[in-house]
Formats: C-alpha cells, sequence, structure tokens
C-alpha cells in the first residue's frame, strides 16, 4: 500500500514540474528538425541571400509548408529536393548538384591543391640538388 | 557650405594624388631628385585634405544636414549621434570614402615609418600608394559623390538600416577596412621593388611587419564581424559563406600565406618570386571583394543598391592595377634570382607547403564564390554555392594544412630530420588521439566530423606545447632559470606559438558548436519553463519599451541552473518606424563552455511567445581563437629583432641610415 | 623564353577572370530561369474570378497558344506592367489568361475594375499552390504555352512594350503556324 501511495506522489509531483513546462512550436518536432536541416541547404528564391529555413517571404512560408506535407507523407529528402529542383532548377540548392558543369567546382580545389604540393616538392629537390645541408638551430 | 568644404578638399586631394603617383616615378626615371621629392608632401598633403572630407561628410551627419543626399538617404534625426557618426559608411558613397580614407591613413603611415630604404625605392614605394589612391578618389568624384546636394532638402532622413544600428557598425568596417586596404603597403612594396629591381632581404624584411600589422587588422575585423552576425541575425550563425564575407576571407587567406612565405623569404632570400606574387594577390583580392561588392554581379547581403557604371569603372581600374602590376611580374619575374638553397625537408619546405594549403583553400573560397557567375556567363544555367560545399571543399583541403601546422614549427632550419621530429611528436599525437575519443563520449555523441575536428584542434593545441618546451630544453631549463629562459626566447617566437594556439582553440570551438548545439523552437505562455539539460528557461512575460528610434517589445526569461537563477535574458523585438522594419535582438549569456542564446519569434495568442532557445557549447572560442591570432601578430610585431635588424640590413646593404624624411 | 611564358600566367588567369566579370556585369543574378521552359505545363484546374462556382481547367487550352500571366493586386510592378496588358488584349493573335496569385478576390477585381480587364478570363490561386507548380518565385510572371501544352517562354518580372513586340508577339505567331 505504502509503494502506491509513493508512487501515486512521485507522478503526481512529476505532472506538477510538467504543468508549466513550455511545448515545442511545432507538432511533431523529429520532423520540424528534419524540416529544419533540409530547408537550410535551400536557397529563398525571393530574399536570395537567405536559406528557406530563414526567410520570413510568404512564398518561403508556403515552401516550407508544402515539403513538411511532403514529408509527413513519406517522401525522402531527395524526393522533396528534387520536387523542387524541377520547379525551380538547380539554383534552390545550396549544395550544387557533382554534373559535368560543375566538375570544376568540385575537383578543382583539390586538383589545384595536388599540382601545387607535386610543383613544390618538383622545385625543392631541383633547388636542393644533392648538397647535404647542415640543420640549423634557431 | 561645409559640404562644398568637403567636396573641395576631396577635389584637391585627388590632384595631389596625381602628383603624388605620377611625378615621382618620373623623376627617379629620369633622375630629376627635385621632382621626385614631392611624393611625401603631395602623400601628406593628400592625406589632410582627404581627413577634412571624411570629417567634413561626418560633420553634415552630425548636424542632420538633410540637404545631403547621401546623408538623408542614410540617416534620421532621431538616430542616437554615435550610429549617425558611423553612418558615414552606411552606404556605398561613404563607404567608398572610409575606404580612402583609409588607404591615406596607411599612405601617411608608410611617409612617417619607412625610413633606411634606399631614396628610389622609398619614393617608388609612396609614389606606387598614390596611383592606387588616384583611381579609388576618380572613383568617388566620378561616380560616387557623397557630398551630393539634395534640393530641396528633404524635412527629415531615410535612416540607417535598422540592421546596422549596433556597436558592430562602429568597429566592424573602420577595422576590416584596415586590414584589407592594409595590403596595399605590400603591393606598394613589391611594385616598387619590382620596379627598383631589388627584389631582396630588404624587401622581404621591411614587407614583413607591415603584411603583419594589416593581416592582424584583418583578423579581427573578420572577427568583429563574424561575432556581430552571431548577436544580431537572431539564430546565432556566425560564418555564411556569403560573396562578401568570402571576399575578404580571401585576402586573410592569402595575407597568411604571405606572412610565412616571407619568413622564407627573409631568411634565406629564396622563393623571392612566389613572395611577390602573394604581395600582389593579397591586395587584389582586396580590391576584387570590392567589385564584387559594388557592381552587383553577385548576389549578397552586403551589396548596396548597385549601379553597372560604377561597375564598369571598378573593373576598369582592377584592369589598371592588377593587370598592371601582373603585367610588370611577369616582366620582372624571370630574371629573379634563385637565393640561398635548403633541404627538401626543412622549416623553409614546411612554410612553404603551408603556402599551398592556402592558395589551394583560397583557391577554392574563390571558385566557389565565382562559380555562379562562370555559369551564368557561359549560359551553362543557374546555380547556388552555398555553405555545403564550402564547409566540404574548403574544409577538407585545410585538414593536411592543420596537421602540417604541428609539423612545421618544430622542423629545423635549412634540414630536418623527420624521424625525430617523429620522436617529438610522439605525447602530442597520443593527447589528440585521446582527446578525439573522449571529448564526444563526455558530450556524448560521437560522429566522425566531431572526432575529426576535437583530433585537429588538441593536435595544434599540444604540439605548440611540445614546440615551447623543446625551445626552453634546449637552452638548459632548471629551477629559478626557467623564467630568464622563458624571458630571452624572443617576442616573435611566443607571437607564432600564440597565433598558432590560436587556430587550435578556433578549430575546436568550430567542432564542439557545429556538434553539440541544441535548438528549440517553444510556444511559451507566461511563466511557462522549457527544461533543457541541467537549465530552466521561465518565460516571465514581454513588456513594451521605448528606445530612442524604436519600440520594442523586450521578453523577459529567467533561467536557473540547478535551482539557483544565474541570468534574467532579455530578448527584443524591435520594431523601427522610419524604416518600418522589424529587428530581432537576441540576448546571450556568454561562458567559456557555452552561450545561452534567447530570441524572440512571433507574438501568439494570450501573451503567449514563440521563443527560440539555443546552448551554444564553446562557441565563444571561436572568437577568443581569432584574438588569439590577432594577438600573435602583435607579439610578433613587438619583436625587438625587427628594428634592429631593419638597420642591419640597411647598414648591410651598404645604405646609411637615412636622416628623417 | 618558356620563363617568360609562364611567368605571364597570372596575368592570364587574371584576364580571363576579368572577362567572366565584364559579362556579369550585364546579368542579372536575381534572374533564375525556369526549368519548366520545354517541358509539359502542370495542369490545374482552378476557380475562376468573379464567376462564383466556375472553374478553368487548363486542359481546356489544348491546340491554342495562350499566355498565362500570374499576377495579384498587391504586386507593385504588376501595376507597371498593366497597361502593356491592356495592350496585349487588343492583339487578336494574343490569348491572354491571367492567373492572380495569393490574392483576394474583393482587391483583384477592384483592381481589374479601376485599371481594365486584359484577360480573357483569370483564375485564382488564392493558397499559391497552382504557383508552387509553375515556379513563380516573384510576381508578375508570364509563361508562353503551345498548341500541345508545353511552355515555350518564361519571363520573370514585367513585360515591356519592346520585349512584347521583339519577343512575344513573333514568337507567338510562329507558334500559331
Amino acid at each position: 500500500m505504502k509503494r502506491w501511495i509513493v508512487l501515486f506522489y512521485m507522478l503526481t509531483a512529476c505532472a506538477l514540474v510538467f504543468a508549466g513546462e513550455a511545448k515545442p512550436l511545432a507538432e511533431d518536432p523529429v520532423l520540424e528538425a528534419r524540416l529544419k536541416s533540409l530547408s537550410q541547404e535551400l536557397r529563398c528564391l525571393v530574399c536570395q541571400n537567405q536559406t528557406l529555413a530563414d526567410s520570413n517571404a510568404p512564398l518561403a512560408e508556403d515552401l516550407r509548408k508544402e515539403i513538411r506535407e511532403q514529408m509527413h507523407a513519406g517522401k525522402s529528402d531527395k524526393e522533396v529536393v528534387d520536387y523542387l529542383v524541377a520547379r525551380y532548377g538547380d539554383f534552390v540548392m545550396y549544395r550544387p548538384p557533382m554534373k559535368r558543369s560543375t566538375m570544376l567546382l568540385w575537383l578543382g580545389p583539390f586538383v589545384g591543391f595536388l599540382i601545387g604540393a607535386v610543383f613544390l616538392i618538383r622545385t625543392l629537390k631541383k633547388r636542393a640538388g644533392n648538397e647535404d645541408f647542415e640543420a640549423e638551430e634557431e | 557650405m561645409i559640404p562644398e568644404i568637403g567636396q573641395f578638399s576631396l577635389i584637391l586631394a585627388f590632384c595631389f594624388a596625381i602628383i603624388q603617383g605620377i611625378l615621382p616615378l618620373i623623376g627617379v626615371w629620369k633622375n630629376q631628385p627635385k621632382l621626385a621629392n614631392t611624393v611625401v608632401p603631395a602623400a601628406r598633403a593628400q592625406f589632410v585634405f582627404i581627413i577634412i572630407a571624411f570629417l567634413c561628410l561626418d560633420y553634415s551627419f552630425y548636424v542632420n544636414d538633410f540637404s545631403v543626399l547621401y546623408v538623408a538617404s542614410n540617416s534620421n534625426s532621431q538616430l542616437p549621434l554615435i550610429y549617425r557618426l558611423a553612418a558615414l559608411w552606411g552606404g556605398h558613397e561613404g563607404s567608398m570614402l572610409l575606404w580612402v580614407t583609409i588607404l591615406s591613413v596607411w599612405t601617411m603611415a608608410v611617409t612617417m615609418f619607412v625610413k633606411n630604404l634606399p631614396e628610389s625605392f622609398r619614393i617608388r614605394l609612396i609614389a606606387v600608394m598614390g596611383l592606387v589612391s588616384i583611381g579609388f578618389l576618380a572613383f568617388i568624384l566620378f561616380t560616387s559623390n557623397p557630398f551630393e546636394r539634395l534640393i530641396p532638402a528633404a524635412m527629415d532622413g531615410r535612416d540607417l538600416n535598422p540592421l546596422l544600428q549596433d556597436p558592430g557598425m562602429v568597429f566592424h568596417p573602420p577595422v576590416l577596412y584596415m586590414g584589407y586596404v592594409g595590403f596595399s603597403v605590400a603591393f606598394a612594396f613589391a611594385i616598387a621593388a619590382l620596379l627598383d629591381g631589388r627584389l631582396d632581404i630588404t624587401w622581404a624584411r621591411w614587407t614583413r611587419p607591415w603584411t603583419t600589422v594589416a593581416w592582424v587588422f584583418l583578423t579581427l575585423g573578420i572577427a568583429f564581424g563574424s561575432r556581430w552576425a552571431y548577436y544580431e541575425l537572431g539564430w546565432g550563425g556566425w560564418w555564411f559563406w556569403d560573396a562578401v564575407e568570402n571576399a575578404s576571407f580571401m585576402p586573410w587567406l592569402v595575407g597568411t600565406a604571405l606572412i610565412h612565405s616571407l619568413a622564407v623569404t627573409e631568411k634565406r632570400d629564396a622563393f623571392k618570386v612566389w613572395t611577390v606574387l602573394l604581395s600582389i594577390c593579397a591586395f587584389s583580392l582586396s580590391l576584387l571583394g570590392t567589385f564584387l561588392v559594388r557592381s552587383g554581379v553577385l548576389t549578397s547581403v552586403h551589396a548596396f543598391a548597385t549601379d553597372p557604371s560604377r561597375g564598369l569603372f571598378i573593373l576598369l581600374y582592377l584592369v589598371v592595377v592588377i593587370g598592371g602590376a601582373l603585367l610588370l611580374f611577369a616582366l620582372r619575374a624571370p630574371n629573379v634570382g634563385l637565393g640561398e638553397r635548403f633541404g627538401v625537408v626543412s622549416r623553409e619546405s614546411m612554410l612553404l607547403a603551408n603556402n599551398v594549403v592556402l592558395a589551394a583553400a583560397a583557391g577554392s573560397v574563390m571558385l566557389g564564390t565565382l562559380y555562379p557567375l562562370l555559369m551564368d556567363a557561359l549560359g551553362a544555367g543557374k546555380i547556388s554555392v552555398g555553405p555545403p560545399y564550402f564547409d566540404a571543399v574548403f574544409v577538407a583541403i585545410m585538414v593536411p594544412g592543420i596537421f602540417l601546422l604541428g609539423l612545421g614549427p618544430l622542423a629545423k632550419w635549412k634540414k630536418a630530420n623527420l624521424p625525430e621530429i617523429g620522436v617529438r611528436i610522439r605525447v602530442a599525437a597520443v593527447i589528440s588521439l585521446l582527446s578525439a575519443v573522449l571529448v564526444p563520449f563526455i558530450m556524448g555523441k560521437l560522429t566522425a566530423m566531431v572526432a575529426m575536428g576535437v583530433f585537429m584542434g588538441v593536435w595544434v593545441i599540444s604540439t605548440t606545447f611540445v614546440l615551447l618546451i623543446n625551445r626552453v630544453k634546449t637552452r638548459g631549463m632548471t629551477g629559478a632559470k626557467l623564467i630568464d629562459t622563458l624571458k630571452s626566447i624572443p617576442l616573435a617566437f611566443y607571437g607564432m606559438l600564440v597565433a598558432h594556439l590560436g587556430i587550435g582553440i578556433f578549430v575546436l570551438g568550430v567542432t564542439l558548436v557545429k556538434g553539440y548545439e541544441s535548438e528549440q523552437d517553444l510556444r511559451m505562455d507566461v511563466s511557462d519553463t522549457a527544461t533543457i539539460q541541467n537549465l530552466v528557461f521561465r518565460f516571465e512575460g514581454v513588456k513594451d519599451i521605448t528606445g530612442p528610434n524604436y519600440m520594442s517589445s523586450q521578453g523577459s526569461i529567467a533561467v536557473s541552473q540547478n535551482g539557483k537563477e544565474i541570468v534574467t535574458l532579455k530578448p527584443e523585438k524591435r520594431f523601427y518606424p522610419v524604416q518600418g522594419s522589424v529587428m530581432t535582438e537576441a540576448d546571450i549569456k556568454p561562458g567559456i563552455v557555452r552561450d545561452l542564446y534567447v530570441s524572440l519569434g512571433e507574438p501568439l495568442e494570450n501573451g503567449a511567445w514563440s521563443v527560440r532557445i539555443y546552448i551554444k557549447p564553446f562557441v565563444q572560442w571561436i572568437w577568443a581563437g581569432c584574438m588569439l591570432m590577432a594577438l600573435g601578430g602583435v607579439l610578433a610585431l613587438s619583436d625587438r629583432r625587427y628594428r634592429v635588424a631593419n638597420k642591419k640590413a640597411a647598414m648591410d646593404a651598404g645604405y646609411v641610415p637615412g636622416v628623417e624624411a | 623564353m618558356s620563363k617568360l611564358v609562364k611567368s605571364l600566367l597570372p596575368l592570364a588567369l587574371f584576364f580571363i577572370v576579368v572577362g567572366f566579370l565584364f559579362k556579369g556585369l550585364y546579368l542579372d543574378p536575381h534572374e533564375v530561369p525556369s526549368p519548366l521552359v520545354g517541358k509539359p505545363a502542370p495542369l490545374f484546374n482552378a476557380p475562376v474570378l468573379a464567376e462564383t462556382g466556375k472553374k478553368f481547367s487548363s486542359e481546356e487550352m489544348k491546340g491554342k497558344v495562350w499566355l498565362l500571366n500570374v499576377w495579384a493586386s498587391w504586386c507593385g510592378a504588376c501595376r507597371e506592367e498593366h497597361p502593356v496588358l491592356m495592350d496585349m488584349s487588343k492583339i487578336s493573335e494574343i490569348q491572354l489568361y491571367g492567373l492572380d496569385y495569393k490574392d483576394t478576390d474583393a482587391e483583384a477585381q477592384d483592381v481589374l475594375k479601376t485599371a481594365g480587364n486584359p484577360y480573357k478570363l483569370v483564375a485564382t490561386d488564392m493558397d499559391g499552390r497552382i504557383g508552387i507548380d509553375y515556379g513563380v518565385y516573384g510576381v508578375p510572371e508570364t509563361y508562353l504555352i503551345d498548341k500541345s501544352g508545353v511552355i515555350r517562354y518564361k519571363q520573370i518580372g514585367p513585360i515591356t512594350k519592346e520585349l512584347l513586340y521583339t519577343k512575344i508577339l513573333p514568337m507567338v505567331k510562329e507558334l500559331q503556324r
């Protein structure tokens, strides 16, 4: 019996704590987090310096609503992005797709880095010749 | 009347810039000392008149002279004084005036502090700065006159964009400009050295401190901007890879590379071609940044109202200045000597490897920034290149660089022994690996990115300490002598340690905040609480307050930890009636291990509000890291060796230290 | 010689960049071309403005060359464009249909009453759904749709007189053949 009383008090105590606990704004916080992380990679077309997540433009709101509904209906992130790309073009993606036209963008820096490294090593070798150098203290 | 004085001063400054830029070069070329010696007086006269123009414009802001178009468009009689004064650089015309003012400040400094240089070199140096100034003054006078009158005068001004009404506006632009305009000195040194055929150790030794000063300013300027964005935009982002941020970041990367390659050139008289190219590039990228902002070719938050004729003018200016510089480079570079030789594995080669990394990183930022334009120009479609791209590519390139950063300073000059370095860094490697596992374990979530980031951050910090310990050991350390030993180590060495430490702290901050920040979007009724980790946030309602030029709804959120109240945060939602805009002012409780960040969303029914609560672990480390980098630069500059060495170099080269100019 | 060529490399790279920057001055970074051009226009079925209960289906337009102008009463640039639309309505080859985007019936009707109605018919898109399908991001936008229902051209922003006579009208005539 005593155990039950303790449990009862514990439950009501919890209830008291939670009585004023603020509720998440979104009905489904998990889906909302997914929406947020996806829309952060998407560009708002109206105020073009903002992501879809940050923009307050009416179109951004409509699109967030649309994405929320699609996610709710079980669409994957990729399907949602494809839906938007079909309407607004690659422009909506802050992560440019890997295509022939963006090959240079994605690989250029690494190729540049490698060329630089090879060039440096070759130059250093050529300069040093066969000489043996003495280490120099500070 | 005052605006006319300003306008007239600007015209006079333009005339003096022409004298400063052209006559002395002819003088040196034709060997006519009279012409050549006009350089310093002309530069100083230009400085005086630009300062007068600057003060005239700021005076017009001070007295709310709305008969000046620029004042009427960027200020308002209700605007607090400090923002009225800072509003000078709140728009296009004024920020160009700030640009040229800072250029003349740098020129003035050069005329005061550069001595002991061969006459022809010094004259060419100052003249080149004059040439840079001519273009900018012409740009202001012909396309962007800040003194243009508005007749009839406006009743009141259209106000400074409320986004800019912030203490950040007072410091960020001048400090940032001090940085990127400051690279003009290194640029002028490079051009003067190429013209003079004097690409040598003296040149490198002289360029180095000027580059470092500019770099310190640029570091601080970027950090201020980032900190400002962090609290101003209401969601705690601190870097957006926006085109204009990139425009200031590219010169920073190249400037950082330059500081390191100058070390090699100064020590070994080697890689001069590369170093001079970097000197040209750092400033060229500053100019390119100016073009990108002013021309509107890229969409950016910072873009002011744009106008193609302005863009065309700056582009032409770029072609003349950068094109001319690179042409001179192309003609002179093939005849530059190789300098001393050194081993393939050595401190020198490590410094140059750092350059490859930084150059590739700067290249990736530039490619990402310009790629949308490139695609559009080729008709290949419109794309956006944003944070996901930069986070992937830039970080991937920097990783080997950060790793090298740990090894490089341990390598001996001229010839380093890799196995020996390996032995020295064993402890650091172990500490870093352990941290990479332990930190995520303590924080409660392990991801590859976090482990990698923590490894890199701790790696930099621990190798920096290894370096210090090594240095002390080689000098013999016992008991009381430790202090003496520490004192005997030159400040430049500490400067390097501190700057590198700053990188480590920065990397940790970025990693931890990205990995572990938490965010809650809540609906809060009055006296609702939200429990996040061990913190309780209690919403105590919103009250209306009136600011000097805005109305505000100020929320009050009490935060307690373990039942003890630690702070009451007061985020605001402000309404600025003149521009009819609403601003979100977050309130932040900064801390060493975490920031509490609260911002108000929208009012809901019955006095409830939507409230965003963020916990941002270690975010302050980001800016602390930047401050340390800047401090490192300052320490390096304070090193006594500089002045002594400069005199010595001048003597060695057979120049008599000059009489005061 | 090869040394000189090598040292000219930075200059060459710079001029390539300048070339792009120059081109960039005359491009508008805000204008995003539609991926829908050359693709079938999304079908829609929407209420007709001012005619309660009546619906317009875009399928009715099969076999005709038509223009769909997306507009709204709250949009300033649309007012700027309006006189050109009025001109268009007098050209017999052009079939101009309107899509009233995120608007209210009353306000939209008000505009048409005071400024004149250039449209054969105005469909309404109050919640912006059709707008999303058409990739509308800034009104006014105008789509030129051919006989088989394929979008042939999209104008973002107001149609100017010049554009009407040099581009749109010739295209319409061409497509009608």
